[in-house]
């Protein structure tokens, strides 16, 4: 009798505790993988496929999914230390084969230029823009819209008459940085 | 609110959390009047003088200008106007070093002093009663009034607020030493000051109006107590010297003893905060139509020998400056020359630096006056952990703890230790035993927090551009796949449709497949009734027509079989014996016996196919005959007409390559020698096809491309025969980048 009480006890438990587990996995159900918006959030989205994927929330959802963190050349290592961070992985060396043409020497930012008297209007960079920097049409000389380039590099390629390079962005009072070294102390006793 | 205004009456104040005592220098100029000073030679009026964007530019190089007449347009609020200080001729507008730590440059334009200082038509405003709010506020911003106190706010947004504002305070403390900029104006200008607040008290119609002057300056205390004795509205509150009591949210906490929240405006909590200045600028701009062109600007330090306030036209050099309060060292290159206060101020690179609308001090020390600014290298030694920073904090920040945090460049923990509060007012230095400049460590880390804040922002609109267009491309697929649905289901209701032409459409498709039907039909047959006829079947799929053509001919004895074999050559026709192959066929598979009219149209087909044969046994022929020659040459074999143009077209090629051989040389004359000779002969074969479908008059036309076309093939050439041995030359070392 003991025994049969007991199992109905338990069973009782075990069900209400199943009731309310199912109950919760449905009302608190998340949509869609956090850990991928997060992944997107660190990556620089410059969209410039570098890594293989089309974009970079394909490359967060690739990454969640166990790709190796290591192939964000635009990110360099300060996203690979955040992509680390937040999968709990080691950080990785940057995987140099995803660099593509020269790796940056620096850390100025740099935007597509049209060098506007060579352009053909082919509209092939309009196509390889991955944001829409590009204004033009066929024909018509085309130009960047520089706020808006993310300097990705994929515009450099398609262009058959290499009239596009890679300008890094001038020094403006709004970018500038203070520079310790450069200035002394003014201090008044 | 009542215990505020009895406090301030009785002249009992908050005190806000630290702040400090330094020597306040003021003596060197506060006895001394404004000079005037005489017009300089050249000034240099930068576009952007203030918090915002630059206008648009209204004036070009060499166009003369009068006294207060606009130079750039505001497009939007946050644009003030420049206007020209005194009339003369631009002579130039680009770069120039402007008043910034950086010592970049930006845009000025250069306004060579005529010297005459002849105003433009002035509208005096002598009933300020007669106009609007909104009125007046647009004065005020055409004058391109901002913030006069340092951080150049534009001043009509400030205005522009809504109702519902307890306090209006007029900042007049100037707590930085050596500055007396503010407190010279207001013993000369008290009046002026006063109607400019009286200006402003209508445009925000505040409850109270406090005007904060520090207590160490008696004279300007009591001018604008007299300005003001006869306004009730407005107190002078005189505050206790401490800086930085000039903050604006130290000074509101004196006056009133609330706090402004961290991130939150005054304005928030009602109160609206204006400089002394600002105000008489207002004045200014209202009644007597006169834009922001000049300002008070203390020039002081023991370097100079006057030292003194003057008014200063905006866009001055301030080396005119200084040679008009004798400074004695101009040629030493290491002086020192500090824009703004000792404790906020920072060195210029250049003496060419202008005057703008923000600079109300420039400070030239002596060496033993302030030996620090002369020292190029740091004298900072590690922190010692002596708290001092902290109690003299006037935002109740913890300088030590942020000083780590931005060594160590950890950007989040800035922001939880609200490093956006600190007002750079320099005091946690200033006391510093170790020598540490914190407010520039701070400095860097706030440019740099602001730029990764520009970035983040950069890349969230970005991924929106990025998945916006990728939802177009989306959209545009769908759309095309649509149209092409569209367009396939309007072929087929076009086609179902009664009218003649569908009819037509209809028949023709029909009479196409009936043809397959047919082949098929035939090659059965074929296989059953007779082998030469089977052997034409397998002809027609080799192509060889005159064997198609004699395998008709047999056909023609054989009524049976006439209409399948008529269909097979019909089959490389065009549609216009589909009507007849198409009844033939009927007839033939519906009754399968040969009838009077069929055996007409099966004569027509066989003639037909007949005649085909016969043309295309002579154009193999012919094509026999000169199959040696050139394309263009076989149609002139066909006939005389086309021999003719045959002729004059090989005239024109001649003339073409000539022409194009020329060109080219001429073009290739500084490249190398063995060019000339491929382009030519590839521009022979291009040229003449071109000129076969256009005759003579576009033929120069065309030459001329011809030949630009074989210069550029020629530089191409040339330039790949360079990356070639440049690669050559590279080879050795192996690049990876192709």
């Amino acid at each position: 009798m003991n025994i049969i009480i007991a199992i109905l006890v338990l069973g009782s438990i075990a069900a209400l505790f199943g009731a309310i587990l199912g109950f919760a996995s449905v009302r608190f159900k998340v949509d869609g993988d956090p850990i991928v918006e997060q992944l997107d959030a660190l990556l620089p989205q410059t969209q410039c496929g570098q890594c293989g994927y089309p974009g970079c929330k394909p490359y967060a959802q690739a990454v969640a999914d166990g790709e190796a963190i290591n192939k964000c050349a635009p990110g360099g290592e300060d996203t690979i230390k955040k992509i680390a961070d937040l999968m709990g992985v080691e950080v990785q060396p940057l995987d140099e084969s995803h660099v593509q043409g020269d790796a940056p020497k620096s850390n100025r930012p740099k935007v597509a230029f049209v060098i506007e008297e060579d352009c053909i209007g082919c509209t092939k960079c309009i196509q390889a823009c991955p944001v829409d920097a590009i204004i033009g049409a066929a024909k018509q000389m085309h130009t960047i819209i520089i706020d808006e380039c993310t300097g990705c590099d994929l515009c450099v390629a398609p262009c058959p008459v290499d009239c596009i390079e890679m300008r890094e962005l001038p020094d403006t009072i709004h970018n500038w940085q203070w520079d310790l070294t450069s200035i002394p102390v003014k201090q008044l006793d | 609110m009542e215990s505020i205004l009895e406090r301030i009456t009785r002249g009992h104040f908050w005190d806000f959390h630290g702040g400090i005592h330094p020597p306040e220098q003021k003596s060197l100029t506060s006895s001394k009047p404004i000079k005037q000073l005489t017009l300089p030679k050249q000034l240099i009026i930068p576009l952007q003088q203030h918090i915002g964007r630059e206008g648009d530019l209204l004036v070009g190089i060499g166009e003369k200008v009068l006294k207060g007449q606009p130079l750039t347009l505001s497009t939007n609020p946050m644009v003030v106007p420049i206007h020209a200080p005194t009339s003369g001729t631009i002579s130039a507008i680009k770069n120039s070093v402007i008043a910034h730590p950086s010592g970049l440059t930006q845009l000025c334009i250069f306004l060579d002093v005529d010297g005459e200082d002849t105003w433009r038509k002035r509208d005096v405003c002598t009933d300020i009663d007669q106009l609007t709010n909104n009125q007046i506020i647009e004065k005020i911003a055409d004058a391109g009034i901002s913030g006069m106190g340092g951080a150049g706010f534009p001043t009509h947004i400030k205005l522009n607020s809504k109702p519902d504002i307890n306090f209006l305070i007029i900042n007049g403390a100037e707590c930085e030493p050596y500055i007396t900029a503010d407190d010279l104006l207001m013993m000369e200008q008290g009046d002026a000051i006063v109607d400019g607040i009286s200006i402003i008290d209508r445009l925000l119609s505040p409850a109270f109006i406090l005007i904060a002057i520090e207590d160490n300056k008696p004279k300007a205390i009591k001018a604008l107590q007299q300005a003001t004795a006869n306004i009730e509205k407005i107190k002078v509150c005189v505050i206790p010297t401490k800086y930085p009591a000039g903050g604006e949210k130290q000074l509101i906490k004196i006056l009133t003893g609330r706090e402004v929240a961290s991130g939150s405006l005054p304005i928030h909590s009602g109160i609206v905060m204006h400089n002394i200045a600002t105000c008489f600028a207002i004045n200014e701009a209202v009644r007597h139509d006169t834009p922001l062109i000049r300002r008070v600007v203390t020039v002081t330090g023991q370097a100079l020998n006057k030292p003194q306030n003057v008014w200063a036209l905006l866009g001055t050099p301030i080396k005119f400056l200084l040679e008009q309060c004798e400074l004695e060292a101009l040629k030493d290159e290491s002086q020192p020359v500090i824009m703004g206060g000792p404790m906020m101020g920072f060195c210029i690179s250049s003496e060419l630096v202008p005057i703008v609308k923000t600079s109300n001090c420039i400070l030239v020390p002596s060496k033993t006056e302030m030996p620090s600014a002369f020292d190029k290298e740091s004298k900072e030694v590690e922190c010692i952990r002596c708290g001092q920073c902290s109690d003299v904090c006037p935002s109740n920040l913890l300088p030590q703890e942020l000083q780590w945090s931005a060594k160590a460049k950890d950007y989040p923990q800035l922001q939880k230790l609200n490093l956006s509060d600190c007002i750079d007012c320099g005091a946690c230095a200033y006391v510093c035993p170790s020598q540490i400049p914190l407010v520039h460590y701070y400095r860097i880390a706030k440019a740099e927090i602001r730029e990764q804040q520009q970035l983040d922002l950069k890349a969230e609109k970005a991924k929106i551009r990025f998945e916006a267009r990728k939802l177009r491309l989306e959209k545009e697929k769908i759309a095309r796949q649509e149209k092409h649905k569209k367009a396939a289901a309007a072929r087929k209701a076009a086609m179902n449709k009664a009218t003649p032409e569908a009819a037509g459409a209809k028949s023709a498709v029909a009479a196409a497949l009936a043809r397959v039907k047919a082949k098929k039909a035939a090659s059965n047959t074929a296989v059953s009734v007779d082998k030469e006829n089977k052997d034409a079947v397998i002809n027609t799929g080799d192509d060889q027509k005159s064997q198609v053509a004699a395998a008709i001919a047999r056909a023609k004895a054989k009524k049976k079989l006439k209409a399948d074999n008529a269909n097979k050559p019909s089959n490389t026709k065009d549609g216009e014996k589909a009507d007849t192959t198409d009844k033939a066929v009927e007839t033939k598979t519906v009754t399968a016996k040969p009838s009077s009219p069929d055996d007409k149209k099966a004569k027509i087909a066989a003639a037909i196919a007949k005649a085909k044969a016969k043309k295309l046994s002579q154009s193999t022929e012919s094509v026999k005959v000169d199959g040696k020659d050139s394309v263009i040459d076989k149609p002139a074999s066909q006939s005389e007409k086309k021999e003719k143009i045959a002729a004059a077209i090989a005239k024109a090629k001649e003339k073409a390559q000539a022409k194009a051989k020329d060109a080219a040389l001429s073009g290739i004359d500084v490249q190398t020698k063995t060019r000339p000779t491929i382009p030519s002969n590839e521009n022979d074969k291009n040229a003449p096809i071109e000129s076969n479908v256009e005759p003579t008059p576009a033929l120069d036309k065309k030459a001329k491309i011809a030949a630009a076309i074989a210069k550029a093939k020629a530089k191409k050439q040339l330039k790949d025969e360079q990356n070639d041995s440049s690669n050559k030359l590279s080879a050795q070392q192996p690049d990876e980048s192709t």
